[in-house]
């Protein structure tokens, strides 16, 4: 069969991307893993989440808050095609601060970047009490907060299912259980799995993940990306407790509160630990004491995907033009980029999103 | 934190009979239980039930006493109400007792977790009122309960065993619904040359029917499209057989169709499953003398495979046998020659196995059950739900646990994991083996969040955040 | 107060106590199993579901299903695993508030 498209990976990236080339009627084969595979469209923490990222990198923090602003709309449209509510909430979001000094040191930085953004990145620190007021249920050892207006949250597992869905009804073809073993280019691109599948197409996302580490090379990418753990924990589901979401936790739309989540160089292990646990546990209580007695119902680690300076990686390969890497850890907040504005880009369409910074370039060793 | 030899995990009789064994071989054992008593569900409170209800549960209920009485042994801890939840680097136990966490390493680890009722199931059976056989027999052997106006159905031995108990016991149930064919008689009877030399049972099966029989039991026999009524609880069951249509009037309906392993600690570190066919569902992949691909984990009784009670105890002998030669409580030829007369108890067990299983095949319409069944009793999850991801390209039940819930509610699945790898199976024309089973993460029971975090006080924190 | 149940104990009456489920006062037989206990006495349903709001009552009494959950001292926990204690405060687990769609 012979795609416009063909997309190398069925997660979040990869279907939101394919999502954004079907809208443009543009043909499209996913090629997507099987049932064990490592997924971090599954394990991942659901925030749609502006602050704390691009400290360094203002572009980043432009290129979050765009598809934060576009979700709605992204979510809407994806929602009212398949009928699963997403669960989007965007009404701010907490980073919580449990002293003082760490609440103005991150406050200093976000000033900065707030220049740099030309005056867009509206929060605002919510001390002790007026947060209090916003969350009843926050714990005596909560000093503030910063309330980050552009933040939010949504249903990641929901919105995965609803791209899958959307993604087929459009006329997508997405094949499960696949391993891509190689990739060809001719006139066309020919991407072969292990199972003796062949798939042709014009072009080519490379979206898989972990996976694009060892597909990245082949296909002429640096590819520079290494798995980091998070580890994360959800409650039985339990009346309205938390309004609001921050790095701690969050209440999701189906009652759990979700808690997460930890930072750990493992490699490839995606084992759940009991001090990565009691860890977790012992943050949330301290942020929502009322916490210590809800019961733990699940728990689960789950590979981040990072670049060296953890920012995602857009590039189209200098060997083979026409194939594209699309990696990122941020794939729920980045959904709506992916699917609105990442086709401009990978059609380069005149109103494509400069994404220049995220070149690989940026890993040349001097 | 406790440190042994040896943790069993799990105090039914495979439990019990090992850790005894382990014990008198010279090995520290640390026997973590859920229960206040020992005996697991087959002997459950047997120390105090056998004295005033001995009569009713039985000589075969009575016979536990002689494993918990050897349970009283200088080298066993046993920890009771102690509710593992997660187990780490195979030697490391973690669980919860009287609300507070504990730990406790292990140089071996002996999963006797026994078994789970099948799920089963059948428009209505999470209405209040429908219980599992095997719970209203708990609730008569550990507390004297008997449910009045009750239906039982299914198939298997243990329904013609609860039934009888009920007899005996002045509240007989109203009628038996089964769901096993005369074909599925005539089929299992090639497999009468090993039932013969498991004739006990055989005979034991016959004085059941017998004595229900005389106390004027309606048996239906052969019954389909099997459903419970009721709105608010169960109020009646309704059933076809031959092509007429019954409704019994009823409160309590129970529920049975085979027991299947309790897979979940076994699967929550990785060690593989096969599927068995005869069986219906997974089991472990261990050797003969329990050991699985985790070379310090060993497995024995009902979560190996089904066998019943007997086998479950010859079973935790052999495998404790084998532990105390692999720590160097006992040479091979010592192991061997200790492991002869339970081997060849544990070949009589077995015999009467394959006539049961193939006699007493699972209910077929609860193996597929129809679209708006629920399936996943926590996750409220329908059959049909659970179908429509196989049209997404769900191949196996982890990814469509994540598109539809289905096992991701507080009994991790134990109650729907097996339906939804066969439903999947069945749509996708994938065998069970390849469509493979829920990925069991900790904790095994949910634990509370104050419980996790005391530990964390004596830790230094090794996560970053 | 005798509710209707359809579960009979058939052993001799043991030592009782007194504890509360919601508003009301019952008397249970001490060191029992609480699920068992509360099934005599025609506490029916145990619970109801967070999702569809579905009654639920005892199905595995062995600790796997979750379905006969209550709520002692602010925690959901298997009535069929813990024994009847003097004074035990029982509530029907709370569900979700109408406000978390």
């Amino acid at each position: 069969m012979t795609s416009d498209y063909a997309i190398i990976g069925g997660g979040i990236v990869g279907l939101s991307t394919a999502w954004g080339l079907l809208k443009r009627g543009l043909r499209v084969t996913v090629l997507d893993g099987d049932d064990g595979s490592f997924r971090a469209s599954r394990g991942n923490f659901g925030l749609v989440w502006v602050q704390s990222k691009g400290m360094n990198q203002p572009r980043y923090a432009q290129w979050s808050q765009a598809s934060a602003a576009a979700w709605a709309d992204f979510a809407a449209e994806l929602g009212d095609a398949t009928g699963h509510d997403l669960g989007l909430e965007q009404r701010g979001g907490y980073d919580l601060h449990f002293s003082e000094q760490s609440l103005e040191a991150t406050v200093a930085k976000y000033e900065i970047l707030k220049q740099k953004l030309g005056g867009n990145y509206p929060y605002e620190v919510l001390g002790h009490n007026a947060l209090r007021l916003e969350e009843p249920a926050i714990g005596p050892r909560v000093v503030g907060a910063i309330l980050h207006h552009q933040d939010g949250h949504a249903n990641p597992l929901r919105l995965l299912r609803a791209l899958a869905d959307d993604v087929r009804r459009l006329g997508g073809v997405i094949l499960n259980g696949k391993r891509v073993t190689r990739v060809d280019k001719a006139d066309l691109f020919r991407i072969s799995c292990d199972d003796g599948t062949e798939v042709e197409a014009g072009k080519t996302v490379l979206s898989a993940g972990l996976g694009a580490a060892a597909l990245g090379p082949m296909m002429g990418f640096k590819a520079p990306i290494r798995p980091q753990r998070g580890q994360v924990m959800i409650t039985e589901k339990l009346p309205k407790l938390i309004n609001r979401p921050s790095l701690i936790a969050r209440q999701v739309d189906e009652g759990g509160i979700q808690i997460g989540a930890t930072n750990e160089e493992v490699g490839l292990d995606d084992t759940v630990t009991q001090p990565g646990l009691s860890g977790l546990a012992a943050e949330a209580i301290a942020a929502f004491p009322v916490l210590a007695k809800a019961q733990l119902v699940r728990s689960w680690g789950a590979l981040r995907i990072l670049s060296p300076d953890g920012l995602p990686i857009y590039q189209q390969s200098p060997d083979m033009p026409g194939a594209y890497l699309v990696t990122c850890h941020s794939g729920v907040t980045l959904a709506a980029a992916h699917a609105r504005f990442l086709p401009d880009w990978l059609e380069g369409a005149d109103a494509a999103p400069d994404l220049e910074v995220f070149s690989e370039a940026r890993f040349n060793v001097s | 934190m406790h440190s042994a030899d040896l943790i069993v995990i799990g105090a039914g009789p495979a439990g019990m009979s090992a850790a005894r064994r382990a014990a008198g071989s010279g090995l520290s054992v640390l026997l973590l239980d859920e229960q206040p008593a020992p005996g697991g569900q087959i002997y459950r409170d047997v120390d105090r039930a056998s004295k005033t209800r001995g009569a009713i549960l039985g000589s075969d209920f009575i016979d536990g006493l002689a494993l918990t009485r050897r349970l009283a042994h200088d080298n066993i801890t046993h920890l009771r109400g102690a509710v593992v939840w997660q187990i780490e680097e195979a030697t490391r136990v973690n669980f919860t007792r009287n609300g507070k966490a504990e730990l406790a390493e292990g140089r071996r680890i002996l999963l006797a977790t026994g078994a789970l009722e099948r799920p089963m199931p059948v428009p209505g059976w999470t209405l209040p009122g429908v219980m599992t056989a095997g719970a209203a027999q708990i609730l008569l052997k550990q507390s004297g309960i008997a449910c009045e106006r009750a239906v039982l159905v299914g198939s298997g031995p243990l329904l013609y065993l609860v039934a009888t108990q009920m007899v005996r016991a002045g509240v007989p149930p109203l009628a038996l619904v089964e769901t096993q064919t005369k074909a599925d008689l005539a089929r299992s009877l090639r497999h009468l040359g090993g039932a013969l030399r498991g004739w006990p049972y055989l005979l034991k099966g016959l004085r059941m029917l017998w004595e229900l029989r005389r106390a004027g039991i309606v048996r239906h026999v052969g019954a389909t499209d099997i459903a419970v009524e009721g709105d608010r609880s169960a109020s009646g069951v309704t059933f076809r057989v031959g092509g007429i249509e019954h409704r019994i009037a009823c409160d309590t309906v129970l529920l049975h169709h085979g027991v299947v392993p309790n897979t979940q600690a076994a699967r929550s570190i990785d060690i593989p499953h096969r599927w068995d066919d005869a069986q219906g569902c997974f089991a472990p992949e261990c050797d003969e003398w329990g050991r699985t691909a985790v070379s310090s984990v060993f497995i024995a009784g009902d979560g190996a495979g089904i066998g019943g009670a007997r086998a479950a105890a010859l079973a935790g002998e052999l495998v404790a046998l084998e532990i105390a030669r692999d720590l160097g409580g006992m040479t091979e030829r010592e192991r061997d020659a200790e492991a002869r007369p339970l081997r060849s108890g544990l070949g009589a067990e077995r015999a009467a196995r394959s006539f049961i299983d193939s006699a007493y095949p699972p209910y077929a319409g609860a193996l597929a059950p129809a679209d708006d069944t629920i399936v996943c009793r926590c996750e409220e999850v329908t059959a049909g739900e659970i179908r429509r991801t196989a049209g997404l390209g769900c191949l196996g039940p982890n990814q469509a646990k994540a598109f539809v819930r289905a096992g991701m509610g507080p009994c991790q699945g134990r109650y729907c994991g097996l339906s939804v790898t066969r439903i999947l199976s069945d749509t996708n024309g994938i065998p069970p083996d390849e469509t493979g089973y829920y990925r069991i993460r900790p904790p095994l029971k949910p634990v509370t969040l104050g419980e996790i975090a005391a530990l964390a006080e004596h830790e230094t924190a090794e996560v970053g955040k | 107060m005798k509710p209707d149940s359809t579960f009979r104990e058939i052993g001799p009456q043991t030592d009782r106590v007194t504890v509360r489920f919601g508003s009301s006062e019952l008397s249970l037989p001490r060191g029992e199993n609480l699920a068992g206990a509360l099934l005599v006495v025609g506490v029916m349903p145990f619970r109801h579901t967070p999702l569809s709001g579905a009654p639920r009552g005892p199905f595995c009494m062995m600790g796997a299903c979750y379905d006969c959950l209550v709520e002692i001292d602010g925690i959901n926990r298997q009535a069929c695993m813990l024994q009847v204690t003097e004074g035990l405060q029982i509530e029907r687990p709370s569900i979700k508030g109408a406000g978390n769609a």
